[in-house]
C-alpha cells in the first residue's frame, strides 16, 4: 500500500462526475427497499421481495455494474490520458501500485454496494432468515472479485468497459440464465453461494458449492492482481509519431 | 556520471519500423535530439525512459537495462510530451505527490525547491487544469526534478511555449547541463536545438542521420545544394548570367513550367548573386521560390551525406 497512490486514486475516482454514477446503486437499492416494504405486509411476500431486490437487482446487476465503474475507474482513466506516467516513472514496485488501487476499488464497492445492501435488507425483512447479513457478505466478496477482475481489464484493454459489460451482462446474466454450467464461472454465483451458507437453510438458492466458490474467488482475485501487476510493469506508452 | 547508451536499437510496430538500428551515447551536458515529426524521436525517448521495449538491441543507463527496471527512476527525471497530469490537483499537490512517490525523506522541502527552480510558486495553489501550456510544462519540469535526478529526458519541451517561457526553460536546461547532468530533449526545430545544445543527434525516418557538434551539423545543413524555381522576364539571359558565377551548379529551362530550375551550391552566395545579376542585366524577377526547403528534404540530404 502506498498512501500517495491511494490519495490520488480516491480523488480521481470520487472527484469527477463518475462519482454520481456510484450513487445510483445505493439510491436505487434503498428506494426500492422503502417502496417495497411499505407496499407489502405478508411474510412470504417480504422474503420474495428481499431475494429479488438484494439478489437479482443488487448482487445480480448493480454490484457488477458498480464493480465495473470502480474497478476500471481506479486505473483506466490514468492509462488513457497518459498521467499514469507519473506513477510509473518512480522507484515504486508495480505490485504496490496495483494492490493500492485494488484496495481503493474494493473499499469503494463496499461503501457504495455492501453498506446499502445491509440497510436495504434490514428495511425489507429485518433480520429474518439472516437474509440481510447473507446478501451483505455476498456483496462484499463479489464486490472484491469484480473490482480485481475489472481492474485487470482496465490495465490490459482500452475497451475495458465494453469487455466488462459483456462479461457482466452477457455471460453472467444472459448465458448464466440458460446454461447451467456457465454459472460455475460467475462471480455473482460465488457470492450467492456464500450468502446461501449464511442465510437460513433454503432461504437462498445457489448453484455453486461453497468450497468451489471460495476457491474460485481466491484464485480470481490473486491471479487477476498478479497479472495486472505484470502488465503494468510492461506498460508501453503509445507514441504519437 | 550518467550515460545512456543506445546500442544497435531497432523498434518496430507491426510492419512499421519506427527506429532502425540506432546507436548513440548520451552523456553529461545538453544533447538535442533533432528530427522531423514522425522520425522516431518519441519512440527513442520512450525507450530511454523505460516505457517501451526495444525490439532489438539494448538501451542502458550506466550499463543497466532501463526496460522493466523501476530502480532507474531514482536517476531519471522524465518530462513527457502529453499534458494530462491529474487536473484536479494544484501545482503544489502534484509536485508534492511526485516527491512522495519517490520516497524522498522530506517531500515538502523537495517540492518547494523544485517549484522555485521553475518559478512556479506564484501559481502553485491553482489547479493544474487551469494552467497555460507553458505553466504545465514548467510544473511537469518541477515534477521531474523533484528528486534531483542525474538524467533529465524531455519530449518536445518547447511545444506551445511563448518566446519568454522558451528562453526561461533554455536557461534552466543550460544550467542543468553545466552542473554535469545528462539532459536530452527532442525537437523538430533546428534553431531551438542549436541555441541550447552543443551536441546534436539527428534522426530521420527512424535512422540515425548525424551526430556531433551543432556547428558541424549546421554547416552540413546550410552547405547542401539548394534548389530554386525562378521565373523572370527573360529566363534564358538570366540563366546565362547566373551560370557564369561559381555559386551555381546547374540550371535547367523547364518548358512546361516556363521557369528556371536552379541548383545553387553556396546558399549565401547565390541569394546575394541572383538579385544583383538580374538588376545588372535589366531582367525582372517574377518568382523566386525554394523548391525543396521542407525540413524533410533538409534532413534527407543529411542522411545521404
Amino acid at each position: 500500500m502506498n498512501l500517495t497512490v491511494a490519495r490520488l486514486t480516491v480523488r480521481g475516482l470520487l472527484g469527477r462526475r463518475r462519482a454520481i454514477l456510484l450513487l445510483v446503486v445505493p439510491v436505487l437499492l434503498l428506494l426500492m427497499a422503502v417502496v417495497a416494504s411499505a407496499s407489502s405486509t405478508a411474510d412470504t411476500d417480504k422474503h420474495d421481495l428481499t431475494v429479488s431486490i438484494l439478489g437479482t437487482l443488487g448482487l445480480g446487476t448493480l454490484v457488477p455494474l458498480l464493480g465495473l465503474v470502480v474497478g476500471t475507474g481506479v486505473i483506466s482513466t490514468e492509462i488513457d490520458d497518459g498521467s499514469i506516467v507519473y506513477l510509473l516513472a518512480k522507484p515504486l514496485p508495480r505490485r504496490v501500485i496495483i494492490t493500492t488501487k485494488l484496495a481503493v476499488a474494493v473499499l469503494t464497492s463496499w461503501v457504495f454496494a455492501a453498506v446499502p445492501t445491509l440497510i436495504a435488507g434490514l428495511i425489507l425483512d429485518g433480520t429474518a432468515d439472516r437474509l440481510a447479513l447473507a446478501y451483505t457478505v455476498g456483496t462484499l466478496v463479489a464486490g472484491a472479485a469484480y473490482s480485481a477482475l475489472f481492474l485487470l481489464l482496465g490495465v490490459v484493454t482500452r475497451n475495458a468497459v465494453v469487455v466488462g459489460l459483456a462479461y457482466a451482462l452477457v455471460w453472467e446474466s444472459l448465458v448464466g440464465n440458460f446454461v447451467k454450467g456457465a454459472r460455475t464461472l460467475s462471480i455473482q454465483q460465488w457470492g450467492l453461494s456464500i450468502a446461501k451458507t449464511i442465510a437460513s437453510p433454503g432461504a437462498i438458492t445457489a448453484d455453486v458449492a461453497l468450497g468451489a466458490a471460495i476457491a474460485l474467488l481466491v484464485i480470481v482475485i490473486v491471479a487477476t492482481t498478479a497479472f495486472a501487476t505484470v502488465r503494468l510493469a510492461g506498460l508501453t506508452l503509445s507514441s504519437d509519431d | 556520471m550518467a550515460v545512456i547508451t543506445i546500442d544497435k536499437v531497432s523498434r518496430w510496430f507491426g510492419n512499421v519500423v519506427a527506429v532502425n538500428d540506432v546507436s548513440m551515447s548520451i552523456g553529461p551536458g545538453v544533447t538535442g535530439l533533432l528530427g522531423p515529426n514522425g522520425a522516431g524521436k518519441s519512440t527513442l525517448i520512450h525507450m530511454m525512459s523505460g516505457f517501451l521495449a526495444p525490439s532489438a538491441g539494448s538501451v542502458t543507463l550506466d550499463g543497466v537495462p532501463i526496460w522493466r527496471n523501476q530502480e532507474v527512476y531514482r536517476a531519471i527525471g522524465l518530462v513527457p510530451e502529453r499534458e494530462s497530469m491529474y487536473d484536479y490537483l494544484t501545482g503544489w499537490e502534484f509536485v508534492l505527490a511526485n516527491a512522495e512517490l519517490h520516497g524522498l525523506p522530506d517531500p515538502g522541502a523537495a517540492a518547494a525547491r523544485a517549484l522555485a527552480l521553475v518559478e512556479m510558486e506564484p501559481a502553485q495553489q491553482r489547479q493544474t487544469g487551469t494552467y497555460s501550456k507553458g505553466m504545465k510544462q514548467r510544473v511537469k519540469m518541477a515534477s521531474a526534478l523533484v528528486h534531483d535526478p542525474a538524467v533529465l529526458l524531455l519530449d518536445e519541451p518547447f511545444n506551445g511555449m511563448d518566446p519568454r517561457q522558451r528562453l526561461q526553460l533554455m536557461e534552466l536546461l543550460r544550467r542543468f547541463g553545466a552542473e554535469g547532468r545528462t539532459v536530452l530533449f527532442s525537437s523538430h526545430i533546428l534553431e531551438e536545438v542549436e541555441q541550447l545544445a552543443r551536441h546534436i543527434e539527428v534522426v530521420v525516418a527512424g535512422r540515425h542521420a548525424a551526430s556531433g557538434d551543432f556547428r558541424r551539423i549546421r554547416r552540413l545543413m546550410t552547405d547542401r545544394p539548394h534548389r530554386y524555381l525562378v521565373r523572370s522576364s527573360d529566363d534564358r539571359r538570366l540563366a546565362a548570367a547566373l551560370i557564369a558565377d561559381g555559386s551555381t551548379a546547374g540550371i535547367e529551362l523547364d518548358w512546361q513550367e516556363r521557369a528556371l530550375r536552379i541548383q545553387a551550391i553556396n546558399f549565401q552566395g547565390f541569394t546575394a548573386l541572383l538579385p544583383k545579376v538580374a538588376k545588372e542585366a535589366g531582367i525582372r524577377l517574377y518568382t523566386v521560390s525554394p523548391a525543396d526547403e521542407s525540413l524533410e528534404s533538409v534532413f534527407s540530404y543529411l542522411v545521404s551525406s
